[in-house]
C-alpha cells in the first residue's frame, strides 16, 4: 500500500492530467441531444489487460479477484462495479472504476498481480491504453449501426455483451451496458477521431424530423 | 465483402481479419542443407490454386487469433474454418461448397503460455 503522502501526491498529479477525448468535452455537451441520444466521455476508468488461460490454476487465482472470467466471446464477468470484458480465448480486459487504481488508494491491478504471482500470464496496467465514450438514448443503436457492421438488434445484443470490433473503420470495444446504454471504448489515439465520428453521427437527431 | 466466420467470434466482416498467405507451409527441416533454390522456392513460392484453396487468417480486430480457411479462389465460397495445426480437412467432405462452415474447438492460448 503506498503511504499516505505519497497517494496525496498522486491525487494532487492527477489533477492534472487529461483524458484523451477532454478537448472534445464541450462539443459532446453541445451535441448531445436529451432524450435521444447523449454523448460524453467517462475518463480515467481503471483497465488492467489480463492473458491467462482461464482453465488453469493461475486463470482460476486471477478469476477469484475479478469474479470470474468470461468464457466466450461477447461475455462479460465481474462482481461490483468491476467488469471483465472477453477480448481473445486467453485475454481479457478489466475495466473498473478510476479510484479503484493503486495510485488513488485502490487495490487494482495489485491485487492481480499479487493472483497471478509466478503463474503463466500476465497483467498489464492499460488504463491510459483506451478511454471510454458513453453513448446512451433511444437512438444511440441507430447512432452505431452507422458505422458498426455487427448485429445491433436488441434480440440479438443483448446489455451485458461486449465485442471487440471495428466502429467507423476503427477498432474498439463495444459494450452494451444497459438497454440504451453503450460504452465504446477506442485507444486514446482514435478517441478523438472516434468522438467527432459519432458526434457526426448523431447531428441528424438534433433537427425535427422530417416527415 | 466476405463474411468470415471466425471460430472464436463467429461471423464477422472481411475487413476485420489478415490474410496469412497459404496455409500448411512446412518450416524446412534443416534448413542450412537447402540449396539458394529450395530456399528461395520455401520463401516465395506459393501455390496459385483454381479453386479450394487452405489459406491462414488472422482476427485482427476481434479476438487476435490464427486460424485457417479452406476458401475457393473461384466462388469465394468459405468450405471450412479449422485450427492452426490442423491438417486440411478432406476436399471430399467439403467439396459441395455449400456446406456450413466447420466450426471447431477454440485455437490455443499462444499469449498465455510465458
Amino acid at each position: 500500500m503506498a503511504d499516505t503522502a505519497a497517494l496525496e501526491n498522486s491525487k494532487k498529479i492527477q489533477t492534472l492530467r487529461k483524458s484523451p477525448a477532454s478537448l472534445l468535452g464541450k462539443a459532446f455537451e453541445a451535441g448531445s441531444v436529451a432524450g435521444t441520444v447523449e454523448l460524453r466521455e467517462v475518463p480515467f476508468l481503471t483497465m488492467a489487460g489480463l492473458r491467462v488461460d482461464p482453465a488453469g490454476e493461475a486463470g482460476e487465482r486471477v478469476g477469484a479477484v475479478t469474479g470470474g472470467l468470461p468464457a466466450a466471446s461477447g461475455e462479460v464477468r465481474g462482481s461490483g462495479d468491476t467488469a471483465v470484458l472477453w477480448l481473445g480465448p486467453a485475454e481479457f480486459l478489466l475495466v473498473a472504476p478510476a479510484e479503484s487504481h493503486d495510485s488513488l488508494g485502490g487495490e487494482l491491478p495489485r491485487a492481480l498481480i499479487a493472483a497471478l504471482a509466478d503463474g503463466p500470464g500476465q497483467v498489464v496496467d492499460l488504463s491510459a491504453n483506451r478511454t471510454t465514450l458513453e453513448l446512451s438514448g433511444p437512438r444511440a443503436s441507430a447512432v452505431l449501426e452507422k458505422g458498426c457492421a455487427l448485429d445491433l438488434h436488441p434480440r440479438v445484443f443483448k446489455p451485458g455483451t461486449a465485442l471487440s470490433t471495428e466502429i467507423g473503420g476503427i477498432p474498439a470495444v463495444l459494450w452494451k451496458t444497459a438497454e440504451e446504454t453503450y460504452r465504446v471504448l477506442p485507444r486514446a489515439s482514435f478517441a478523438e477521431f472516434l468522438g467527432r465520428w459519432l458526434l457526426d453521427a448523431m447531428r441528424e437527431y438534433a433537427s425535427t424530423e422530417v416527415p | 465483402m466476405l463474411l468470415i466466420p471466425c471460430p472464436n467470434c463467429g461471423p464477422r466482416d472481411e475487413t476485420e481479419f489478415h490474410y496469412g498467405g497459404q496455409a500448411h507451409v512446412a518450416y524446412p527441416e534443416n534448413p542450412a542443407e537447402l540449396t539458394d533454390r529450395e530456399w528461395a522456392e520455401y520463401l516465395f513460392y506459393r501455390d496459385n490454386t483454381k479453386g479450394a484453396f487452405a489459406e491462414r487468417w488472422l482476427h485482427s480486430t476481434g479476438c487476435r487469433q490464427w486460424f485457417n480457411m479452406l476458401r475457393d479462389t473461384v466462388t469465394y465460397d468459405i468450405q471450412a474454418v479449422y485450427p492452426m495445426g490442423q491438417p486440411r480437412p478432406d476436399k471430399e467432405n467439403t467439396a459441395t461448397g455449400t456446406t456450413a462452415p466447420t466450426v471447431t474447438t477454440p485455437v490455443s492460448p499462444e499469449g498465455a503460455i510465458k
